[in-house]
């Protein structure tokens, strides 16, 4: 704000008109607001012993999904009689990446879609095959497959252009205070993560492992079931899993979480 | 009625010397229902766990143990196992309805 003040200040009127005609031209959307400027990753607020779940492929329970989730890859479904390495082969070259860049804006949807709703979009538009349930374990599975093969590169969404809107609703939905509790996700998660609450230790509730392993639920779990879990914590409604208000509320953490490593598939408690 | 016992994933070393002492690493799918737990109307959900889990090596006992229902979902089991001559591991998980899933390792040893 100072800055800004000072610049209209020193540069006189003119510029301050020139500063109104820019506004009105359709120009990129101005960078938003970072409450957070050097996100961590929740495996830093993790335990010594989760870790080491976490950080060995064999013990890690996740990976009992991940192999389930390649079968499926090769596997034929639908009434098309199709698998997904029919039309994307080797998931190891076609998936990489992919988690990074995810939720990502759909142009044929006209919004943006998360890597579970483009799984699907797959099997019922492609495959003449039925939709998976979010959070479903099948699921559950294929992302988690997908996901690893991302595992390691930074968070990389993009959110501009016709992105902008759902980003900002999502951006929106972090912000507003919710539940008995009358609490925003950042009231946990922005101003007192490094603090204990009950028995956990709270993080910057960042995306970037999911999914995870919930030592808790004792099975892979996805983003969406860890974030009605919260809105619950604060005696909300939670909205559905696949809804409109959590894709975009997903794109925004991914967006928060740009730059983290994907962890895909982590271990949490 | 008993869930199903998952396919089991095993871990050798890449490079086992004759006479070394190895970590055989296991794990299984499984959900190790405890018998405690309520469903939504409120009944007990019935016990159904991996009761126990055997290692022969050629028909010899290697490592043996019962599982009891504190042990969590997905069973991680990890043993030593000295690895004197090339041959077959044999694992088998039991759950309470007497169920078996079993896996054949073939333990080779380098030059
Ligand atoms: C008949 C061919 C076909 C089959 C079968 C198919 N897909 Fe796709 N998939 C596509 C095409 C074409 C696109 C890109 C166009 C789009 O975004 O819709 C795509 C896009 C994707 C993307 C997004 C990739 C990116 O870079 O953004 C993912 C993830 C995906 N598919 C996963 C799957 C999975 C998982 C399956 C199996 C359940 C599957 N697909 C089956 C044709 C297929
Ligand atoms: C009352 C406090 C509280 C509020 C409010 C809250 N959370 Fe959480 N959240 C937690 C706790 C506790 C955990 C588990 C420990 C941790 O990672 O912080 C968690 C975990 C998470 C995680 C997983 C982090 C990881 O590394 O696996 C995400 C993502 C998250 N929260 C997002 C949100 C969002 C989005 C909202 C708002 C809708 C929200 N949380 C509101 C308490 C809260």
């Amino acid at each position: 704000m100072a800055r800004r003040a000072a610049f209209l200040a020193g540069a006189g009127a003119a510029a301050l008109a020139a500063g109104l005609a820019l506004a009105q031209a359709p120009g990129p959307a101005p960078e938003p607001h970072r409450t957070i400027t050097s996100p961590e990753s929740g495996r830093n607020y993790a335990t010594p012993e989760t870790l080491a779940i976490q950080d060995d492929d064999f013990q890690n329970p996740a990976f009992l999904w991940v192999e389930e989730g390649e079968q499926a890859w090769n596997h034929p479904a639908g009434s098309a009689g199709q698998s997904c390495a029919s039309c994307h082969q080797d998931a190891t070259a076609s998936m990489r990446g992919v988690r990074a860049r995810y939720p990502a804006y759909n142009a044929a949807k006209g919004r943006v879609v998360t890597l579970e709703q483009q799984v699907n979009i797959c099997r019922t538009e492609r495959m003449g095959a039925p939709e998976l349930r979010i959070d479903s374990r099948e699921l559950n599975a294929m992302t988690a497959f997908i996901g690893l093969q991302s595992r390691g590169m930074p968070m990389n969404v993009d959110i501009s252009g016709p992105a902008r809107p759902f980003f900002d609703r999502g951006e929106e939905f972090y912000n507003t205070r919710r539940g008995q509790l009358d609490m925003r996700c950042g009231s946990c998660h922005e101003d007192n993560y490094g603090r204990s609450l009950r028995a956990d230790l709270l993080s910057q509730g960042m995306s970037n492992g999911f999914p995870t392993y919930r030592l808790k639920e004792q099975r892979v779990i996805s983003l969406q079931f860890r974030l009605q879990g919260c809105v619950n914590d604060v005696r909300g409604e939670p909205p559905a899993m696949g809804s409109e208000e959590f894709t975009n509320l997903e794109f925004y953490l991914a967006w928060r979480a740009q730059g983290l490593p994907v962890e895909t598939p982590s271990v949490r408690r | 009625m008993a869930a199903p016992i998952g396919q089991p994933r095993v871990r050798l070393p890449a490079q086992i010397k004759a006479g070394e002492v190895i970590e055989i690493r296991t794990l299984i799918s499984h959900i190790m229902e405890t018998g405690q737990r309520r469903n939504q109307e409120g009944q007990i959900i019935p016990r159904d766990i991996i009761k126990s889990f055997t290692c022969t090596f050629e028909g010899q006992p290697v490592f043996s143990m019962d599982l009891h229902p504190a042990i969590s979902a997905n069973p991680y089991i990890a043993f030593p196992f000295k690895a004197e001559r090339a041959g077959n591991l044999e694992m088998v998980w039991t759950n309470d309805a007497g169920e078996q899933r079993k896996l054949t390792q073939a333990v080779r040893l380098a030059e």
